[in-house]
């Protein structure tokens, strides 16, 4: 064998400047993040107290020390959960209706194609959408609802498809044999099929949670501002954790940009808990799924 | 399980359980389809909504919608969506330029050149940047980057100044410029993540057959992986360019708000439709909200011009790559 020609110079320098220019890119991506994680823990962590997860905005004007975001807090689990209860059913159903059902059909691909669409759409205009439509059409006031049915809106093409992913890997003769024991379509989707495919689609769940709880824009337009503890979802403007921000954030006091700070601080928590928690869920029992 | 097994001849009894299992059936089939509709329905309806609430304000409108450059629906009722469109396009375009080239060397980090067993690890560390709620970025963005972003803007200026892009007498952190650089970070695990992907289903051969020839490992990439990948990273592109335009929260705490249009990025001017929807929402009057609805109609459809542009390159892409996803 012949001794293998050395790159030459020009080459080999050139293959350098892109691997350093690929690595600089990498640490410039991760700068941000740092930052942004450093500024929230340094500045939330004033704040960030018992006073802050159990009291909430009544009667404190913005130069007022103390206050809290427990009414923020409350509203953001309620209306998160509310958009689950709505969205998560209706995406599940869409993706068994995508891999099940219309395989390959007109109405299938039209119906894959606008869930792919939806994903892009901008979270205000989901929250105009909702304005026109619940409160300036139907005449609906102001509520935590309202503002579920818009993240619900961003959260189903999410859902569709993380759970249409997950069922397209649910082997095929899985199917066949619950089909040759004489098992009717639906019970095997709902018998063998959803659960070999649940850790996954928990995952996807939790994601498209993680995601819409840190929305604010649809919140801002139809769940509207209040400084109290309103726990019914149904009556009354609510406030939600990314609202609350926003609504301290403006403020020009440094006791209100203080404790935006401490609701970012908390926002991130639990957007990161819930992150955990899919990843979690996702390694506990996901079927052939290693990456 | 306690479903008995059912036999061919089972005579009544099995026309019963017959059509028992077929009502489930036909229940369980309606309901998914039904679903599904629903979805197409949502879409329609949020045009149809967004529509009919805008027309009365439009009516009322007494500039043009499409020309104008100011926005006063509540107290003259002159309105266009022109400076709004103008800034929403710029800034996006701007962030996607800063975005794209640093999102491309990322995916090619994680997908060639990080370690194999810290791949996963910091393509986690990635996709943490889009876990951040973007309220969280605009407090970053008012708090730390406008700030910041005063002297190297300044220095932008005096040096680079004859450029009209960094022209202008007023240099100030609040700008244009500084609020792409924060669209920038947020769209960026978006293309990285997709970019990725594609670069992962290049087809091992390629890469093979190009280090076989003795390539470098730029040449493999610049051979092998980028032409593959290239369909992928426009439509990447694409959707975070949909993605930054529709961003609302974080822009709307660090634009100045002002209406105009001027190319001077490092000035304090700027603003987008959907920043000026949330600014503007609090103290508009019926005909503010049906202009503001109006213009949210407008950013509807420019996002899903967009986002079709980029899905209709990824499934044409499907059809001739022949890589299983």
């Amino acid at each position: 064998m012949t001794t293998i020609q050395r790159v030459s110079p020009g080459r080999r320098f050139k293959d350098r400047l892109v691997q350093s220019l690929v690595y600089l890119s990498f640490a410039i991506a991760v700068v941000p993040l740092v930052s942004v994680l450093w500024m929230v823990i340094k500045n939330g962590l004033a704040r960030f107290d018992l006073e802050f997860l159990t009291h909430s905005m009544r009667n404190i004007g913005a130069r007022d020390a103390g206050g809290g975001a427990y009414h923020a807090i409350v509203g953001t689990l309620e209306q998160v959960l509310l958009a689950s209860l709505i969205s998560v059913p209706i995406g599940l159903l869409t993706a068994i209706y995508l891999v099940e059902y219309g395989q390959g059909g007109r109405l299938g691909r039209a119906i894959s194609f606008f869930v792919d669409v939806m994903t892009g759409i901008p979270s205000v205009v989901s929250g105009l959408f909702i304005l026109a439509f619940w409160i300036l059409v139907l005449g609906m006031p102001f509520s935590g609802f309202a503002g579920a049915l818009a993240l619900s809106i961003l959260m189903m093409p999410t859902v569709v498809r993380s759970a249409e992913e997950m069922l397209r890997l649910v082997p095929n003769d899985l199917r066949e044999a619950s089909y040759a024991l004489g098992v009717p379509k639906w019970r095997t989707i709902t018998k063998v099929v959803l659960p070999t495919a649940f850790a996954g689609i928990a995952t996807g769940v939790m994601l498209a949670i993680a995601r819409v709880a840190g929305e604010t824009a649809p919140l801002l337009l139809t769940v509207f501002f209040t400084d109290s503890i309103n726990t019914d979802p149904f009556n009354g403007p609510q406030m939600g954790l990314p609202l609350y921000v926003f609504d301290q954030a403006v403020r020009p006091t440094d006791t209100a940009v203080d404790r935006a700070w401490a609701g970012a601080l908390t926002l991130i928590l639990i957007v990161m808990l819930l992150n955990l928690a899919a990843r979690l869920i996702g390694r506990w029992r996901s079927p052939a799924r290693d990456r | 399980m306690a479903t008995p097994v059912r036999t061919r001849d089972g005579g009544s009894a099995l026309s019963r359980s017959a059509s028992r299992r077929s009502r489930g059936e036909v229940v369980f089939r309606y309901a998914s389809t039904g679903a599904g509709i629903l979805l197409l329905a949502i879409m329609a309806a949020i045009a149809v909504f967004l529509i009919v609430e805008a027309i009365p304000a439009l009516q009322a409108n007494k500039g043009s919608f499409f020309t104008d450059l100011t926005w006063e629906p509540n107290s003259s009722q002159v309105f266009g969506i022109g400076a709004l469109a103008f800034g929403t396009v710029i800034s996006a375009t701007l962030a996607l330029i800063m975005a794209v080239p640093v999102a491309i060397g990322v995916a090619l980090f994680i997908s060639h050149y990080a370690p194999r067993r810290m791949a996963g690890v910091l393509g986690y560390v990635i996709d943490l940047l889009a876990a951040v709620p973007s309220i969280v970025y605009g407090l970053w963005g008012i708090a730390f980057l406008v700030p910041f972003m005063d002297g190297p803007s300044k220095f932008l200026n005096e040096y680079l100044g004859f450029i009209p892009l960094f022209g202008g007498d007023l240099i100030v952190g609040r700008s244009m410029l500084t609020a792409s650089i924060v669209l920038a970070v947020m769209i960026l695990p978006i293309i990285a993540a997709i970019s990725r992907e594609v670069f992962l289903q290049v087809p091992r051969m390629h890469e093979e057959a190009a280090l076989a020839l003795g390539a470098t490992r730029w040449e493999v990439i610049k051979t092998a992986v980028l032409p593959f990948g290239r369909p992928g990273v426009i439509s990447a592109a694409m959707l975070g360019l949909g993605r930054a335009m529709g961003e609302t929260i974080a822009v709307a705490l660090i634009f100045p708000a002002t209406f105009g249009i001027s190319l001077e990025i490092l000035t304090p001017q700027g603003n987008s439709i959907a920043a000026n929807i949330a600014l503007g929402f609090g103290e508009a009057t019926p005909i503010g909200r049906g202009a503001l609805i109006a213009s949210g109609l407008v950013l509807f459809v420019i996002t899903l011009l967009v986002n079709t542009g980029a899905r209709l390159i990824v499934a044409r892409r499907k059809e001739f790559s022949g890589a299983a996803a």
